[in-house]
């Protein structure tokens, strides 16, 4: 079975570590992985967004149009990309800045996840990517919560592995928010 | 060496130079290599080599045609504009019959362009480039595994040739993670660098290293000799990888990240019944003509598929049977202009 996940969000909300964070745990899962990144010239501000395609047999396209999985991280992900999601995928948004409003996303389940606030609230608004990647754990059970823990210590610089509990437990945070 | 290694294309590029054994990197950065400088700037000091960022893309590749004449492995790495600055020291190397590679990371263009990908560098690439009629060897990988294998292929061929070699990505590639096994440099029998200048001892040949041809004849020599190789380039090394095309009713070609997406889309096609099967050239030049030769004395209708408005299509219709019908269909390129799988499923089934 081939996965893809489909994040997007302002240059600046980590969606590229979120991105490498669970093509990690997918290698862990003993998995192949492609990770395709796409960002504008700015490095703050701009808009960020990454295509991970993982699975036991070969990836294939690294560029998908219907994602099974988009994380949506801000408004304008929300509004330019939520109905691309596959009929019976999943689109999990950061309610925090996103307002859904009355959308109707016919045959798409959407599931909200304060990601900001609920970051804030264990003390950082920086590890919005890392509430996203829980919540995506939450739904997906090709990737375990656990297999974070592991990729972790992958994804993240040495200088960085000092802040593994807290991400770890802002993993938790967003696996429990978006548990069913 | 075995376990694998998640890295991005670019730098399984620069990883590859440093086990192929290169001496010297001169480069200036533009997006999207600019990983390939900077990882050599960090690990080609490390084995003792070279690396300068230099003033200019001119610059660089003139200090590639002088190391090269030294006889040491050397590359240089850019996308389109830069690339397009290299272009006269590509031709004085192939005049000076010197090996060297080349990295091209293809983004927009013309002019500054943009930074998302392209293949509208097809024709520069596979055309020589610069002045004066000549060919440079030139591979498409469509993986970040191939990054690493080809750009080692790329050193090899161009030392056993004698001229430029170059590794045509784009971002897609380049800037794409995945697994890879980075494999030890192959036991490629290579020849002496006899040529290279070095100093020489007292009473030995003097060597010498130019493009300027001026004697009786020398000039319309070079060329059949160049010629020649050329041929012998396409007999011997053309490369290209065929899927699903055993039964294939249908061939749908192209190279590098869109080859990759198209895969996709076969998997589609195949799927719902359709019988399509992928020709992907992995060598542009040599073309391999002798796939499409084949293929299409059975199977007559191809799909030609490119991120612009048709360039390899024309060797294709050149490389195929008279009475193929080679459709075409582009993206040139620009922001969210990349085909999705599912884009190319449709083109697919319209012609089918």
């Amino acid at each position: 079975m081939r996965h893809d996940v489909f994040i997007s969000g302002y240059g600046g909300q980590g969606v590229l570590l979120a991105g490498n964070l669970l093509s990690y745990a997918a290698i862990h899962q003993g998995m192949n992985v492609s990770f395709f990144p796409s960002y504008g010239v700015e490095k703050r501000g701009g808009s960020a967004m990454c295509t991970i395609v993982f699975s036991h047999d070969e990836t294939g396209s690294p560029v998908v149009g219907h994602p099974s999985v988009s994380i949506l991280l801000n408004q304008l992900s929300f509004d330019k990309y939520a109905d691309k999601v596959r009929q019976g995928g999943l689109c999990i948004v950061n309610s925090s800045l996103v307002i859904t409003g009355d959308r109707e996303l016919p045959g798409i389940e959407l599931v909200q996840v304060p990601m900001n606030q609920l970051a804030i609230d264990l003390g950082d608004a920086r590890m919005v990517n890392m509430v996203a990647c829980g919540a995506y754990t939450a739904r997906v059970s090709a990737l375990p919560r656990q297999s974070l823990d592991e990729a972790l210590k992958k994804a993240l610089p040495e200088r960085n592995h000092r802040l593994i509990p807290a991400n770890i437990m802002a993993i938790q945070a967003g696996a429990d928010a978006a548990q069913r | 060496m075995s376990e694998k290694i998640f890295v991005k294309g670019n730098e399984a590029v620069a990883m590859a130079a440093i086990e192929a054994g290169v001496r010297c990197y001169f480069g200036y950065p533009i997006t999207p290599q600019s990983d390939i400088p900077e990882y050599l700037s960090r690990e080609l000091p490390k084995t003792g080599g070279t690396f300068i960022q230099v003033e200019s893309e001119i610059g660089a590749i003139n200090m590639v045609l002088g190391a090269s004449a030294a006889g040491v492995r050397a590359m240089t790495s850019s996308s389109g504009p830069g690339i397009s600055l290299k272009q006269e020291g590509i031709s004085y190397m192939a005049g000076s019959e010197l090996p060297g590679v080349i990295v091209d990371i293809m983004r927009q263009g013309p002019g500054l362009g943009g930074i998302d990908a392209s293949q509208a560098d097809y024709f520069q690439a596979t055309r020589g480039g610069g002045h004066g009629g000549y060919r440079i060897i030139v591979l498409a990988p469509d993986s970040v595994q191939e990054m690493y294998d080809l750009t080692m292929l790329a050193f090899d061929l161009s030392d056993i040739y004698r001229m430029p070699a170059m590794v045509l990505a784009d971002s897609v590639i380049g800037q794409m993670k995945e697994s890879i096994v980075a494999n030890s440099r192959p036991e490629t029998p290579l020849p002496v660098k006899d040529w290279a200048v070095r100093g020489r001892a007292e009473g030995a040949d003097q060597n010498v290293v130019k493009s300027l041809k001026l004697g009786d004849g020398e000039m319309e020599a070079f060329h059949w000799a160049m010629h020649a190789r050329y041929q012998e380039l396409a007999d011997k090394e053309s490369r290209w990888e065929e899927y699903q095309t055993a039964d294939a009713e249908m061939i749908v070609t192209a190279f590098g990240s869109t080859a990759r997406i198209a895969r996709t889309a076969i998997e589609g096609a195949r799927a719902e019944g359709m019988k399509v099967g992928l020709l992907r050239p992995i060598t542009l030049f040599p073309f391999p003509k002798q796939a499409y030769t084949a293929l299409s004395a059975r199977c007559k209708r191809f799909l030609d598929i490119e991120l612009s408005t048709g360039q390899m299509i024309d060797d294709v219709r050149l490389s195929v049977a008279r009475d193929t019908d080679v459709a075409f269909y582009g993206r040139p390129p620009g922001a969210g202009s990349l085909p999705t799988p599912e884009e190319l499923l449709e083109q697919i089934r319209k012609i089918y």
